[in-house]
């Protein structure tokens, strides 16, 4: 009787554990799969940078430097791999981004031109795009973190060794450039 | 997120399963009432014609539900290249909500701004918008109401809301056939003199109170729980873009552009289900079985500081004395979800049209050139041409490859060999 009994508790605690288990890599599969959506966005952008420089340079000659900047951004934008180094590597090329808008002001020629105005639409909803996977992506990672920490959830988490995931925050040029004040 | 979608979804198994017990009582009541010679199998009986209705309609609508409401609707599919910013949109909030399939992006010409959602399953769903919408909405309202439509999708309310009106359109289906019924048979004189005694007045007025009782019952609930998702596509929507000025200024100018001729022309309204036909299907129209919507604007401005849906309770339960509405007041999740600036200026209505019909005619299949001088020209699909003269200013337009029939575009590729 004692032994059925055992037996019973037992395989209850074996279930409990593996529900939990299962609910923690479905979690950290959802953060994986939140993270391809942000790579493939990131990907679209870089692939429409080229057609923006060939674009802008037939209507830029005076700005080689700012052109120059974003394909050295760019590249070093793709060659980037883990989420910290990627998310640098994004606001240096954000940086270099909003500068050449800036100098587009300049040249009401480019910025009339029909391939321009599609290229833009196409750029800033890529960058919203980018902005919406990162929000997404930053919310899977705390709801799997969260797991990950509480009770009891963190026993099984340390017995199966589930490392916290990394949340991806690009440092955007306006929070860079506000000066700041100081009294 | 997934926690409210889980106990929404609870809730919502519950109010079919109240739903469907109400169907088979009216069944069952008005078999007992045709059958009072034989009760027992009277109520067998009712309560299975009333289960087989049910069936029947919810196959129809569950297969072709939303192809008919968008026929219905006049609704045209629109690609990336048709209509840039409004498919980018879409997109932007489809990977906003984690939504694992990209819907399916319709227009519908109409100048009244409107806009709704269908499709039982999230893989398979679409979205529509009016013309009068694209025009009168910027990038930012847009991006809102689109949101609040994602949110349906997502909160799987166009499945349930299906689900719902099928169930209410079957019960008011069976219980005015029976009305009607009663009405004739009591014209032709009383059925079965038999036993006319207190049994048959009291079997009588039973399923009478059950007929008249049943529609009212569940109509009810479903148009509390539909204005209950409402509420919810509304936090959602303000949680996907972090902004929930965009829709509230949306809901605005959407209400104040309503005119009579299209809510009386929307028989695709089966938020309203009085009739079957209406039921086979769930739009979500902004409009319908919904909120006041001053009261919706209220909620999403009393956001201030954060566009969580912790946050719009907190905004709901300041409107009405502490009581909750999505369930998400004990939710683990944090509550700093930032709200973003505005980045669209205000949107000229004028030019919104032009563009919005500009879409529409390259959903027809005509090519568009704009002459530097500024007129638009239709160019026909398929054309022999390979150039184009402007009527305004003369000047001569080659035509672009992809608007010329394949030999035109042999020809203009390769024009040596056919010299």
């Amino acid at each position: 009787m004692y032994f059925i009994v055992l037996l019973v508790i037992l395989l209850i605690i074996i279930f409990w554990i593996a529900a939990m288990y299962n609910g923690l890599v479905r979690l950290r599969n959802q953060v994986k799969n939140a993270w391809s959506q942000i790579d493939v966005q990131l990907k679209r952008r870089h692939d429409l940078i080229p057609n923006l420089v060939e674009t802008a340079k037939g209507y830029m000659k005076h700005e080689r430097e700012t052109l120059d900047s974003i394909t050295k951004a760019r590249s070093q934008a793709v060659e980037a791999s883990g989420v910290a180094d990627q998310a640098k590597a994004e606001g240096e090329l954000n940086n270099a981004l909003s500068r050449f808008m800036l100098v587009v002001e300049n040249y009401p020629d480019l910025k009339a031109s029909q391939n321009f105005l599609a290229l833009q639409e196409e750029l800033s909803s890529t960058e919203n795009k980018v902005g919406f996977a990162r929000q997404f992506y930053n919310d899977q990672v705390q709801a799997f973190n969260i797991k990950i920490e509480s009770v009891p959830s963190n026993i099984i988490a340390g017995l199966f060794n589930f490392k916290q995931a990394e949340f991806f925050e690009i440092e955007t040029p306006a929070e860079r450039d506000v000066p700041k004040v100081q009294f | 997120m997934w926690e409210v979608i889980r106990r929404n979804k609870i809730k919502s198994v519950w109010l079919i399963i109240l739903m469907a017990l109400t169907l088979s009582f009216l069944g069952g009541a008005i078999g007992f009432y045709i059958f009072s010679d034989n009760p027992q199998e009277g109520i067998s009986l009712g309560v299975l014609v009333a289960m087989i209705v049910w069936v029947v309609m919810l196959l129809i609508s569950f297969s072709s539900g939303d192809r008919i409401l968008l026929a219905t609707a006049g609704a045209r599919e629109i690609k990336h290249d048709d209509a840039p910013q409004l498919y980018n949109i879409v997109e932007e909030m489809k990977i906003a909500s984690g939504l694992a399939k990209m819907p399916r992006v319709f227009i519908v010409d109409a100048s009244v701004p409107n806009a709704f959602a269908v499709g039982i399953k999230t893989d398979k769903a679409a979205i529509a918008v009016t013309t009068g919408l694209l025009a009168r909405l910027n990038r930012d309202e847009l991006q809102g109401v689109i949101a609040h439509e994602i949110g349906h999708i997502a909160n799987r309310d166009t499945y349930f809301m299906t689900l719902a009106g099928v169930t209410v359109g079957a019960v008011i289906i069976l219980a005015d056939l029976f009305m009607r019924g009663m009405f004739y048979s009591s014209l032709g004189g009383r059925r079965s003199s038999r036993d006319s005694g207190q049994m048959q007045l009291v079997i009588l007025v039973v399923s009478i109170i059950t007929a008249i009782l049943a529609p009212i019952l569940t109509q009810l609930l479903y148009y509390a729980s539909s204005r209950q998702r409402e509420y919810l596509a509304d936090a959602s929507a303000a949680r996907f873009t972090r902004y929930p000025e965009g829709l509230a200024s949306a809901l605005e100018k959407i209400a104040a552009n309503q005119s009579e001729k299209f809510s009386k022309s929307r028989t695709l309204a089966p938020m309203y289900i009085v009739n079957p036909l209406a039921a086979t299907g769930k739009q979500h129209n902004l409009f319908s079985t919904h909120p006041p919507t001053e009261e919706r604007v209220r909620i999403l401005r009393g956001m201030t500081s954060s566009s969580s849906l912790i946050a719009y309770e907190k905004a709901y339960r300041q409107l009405h004395a502490d009581q909750g509405i999505i369930g998400a007041a004990s939710l683990k999740s944090s509550d700093e979800q930032g709200i973003r600036q505005a980045e669209t200026p205000v949107q000229d209505v004028k030019k919104g049209m032009r563009e919005a019909k500009d879409i529409l005619q390259r959903v027809a299949g005509y090519g568009l050139l704009t002459c530097p001088c500024g007129l638009k020209m239709k160019i026909p699909k398929e054309t022999d041409h390979n150039n184009i003269k402007c009527p305004r200013c003369g000047k001569i337009h080659e035509i672009p490859l992809e608007f010329l029939s394949a030999s035109a575009m042999a020809l203009s590729q390769n024009p040596a060999k056919h010299l």
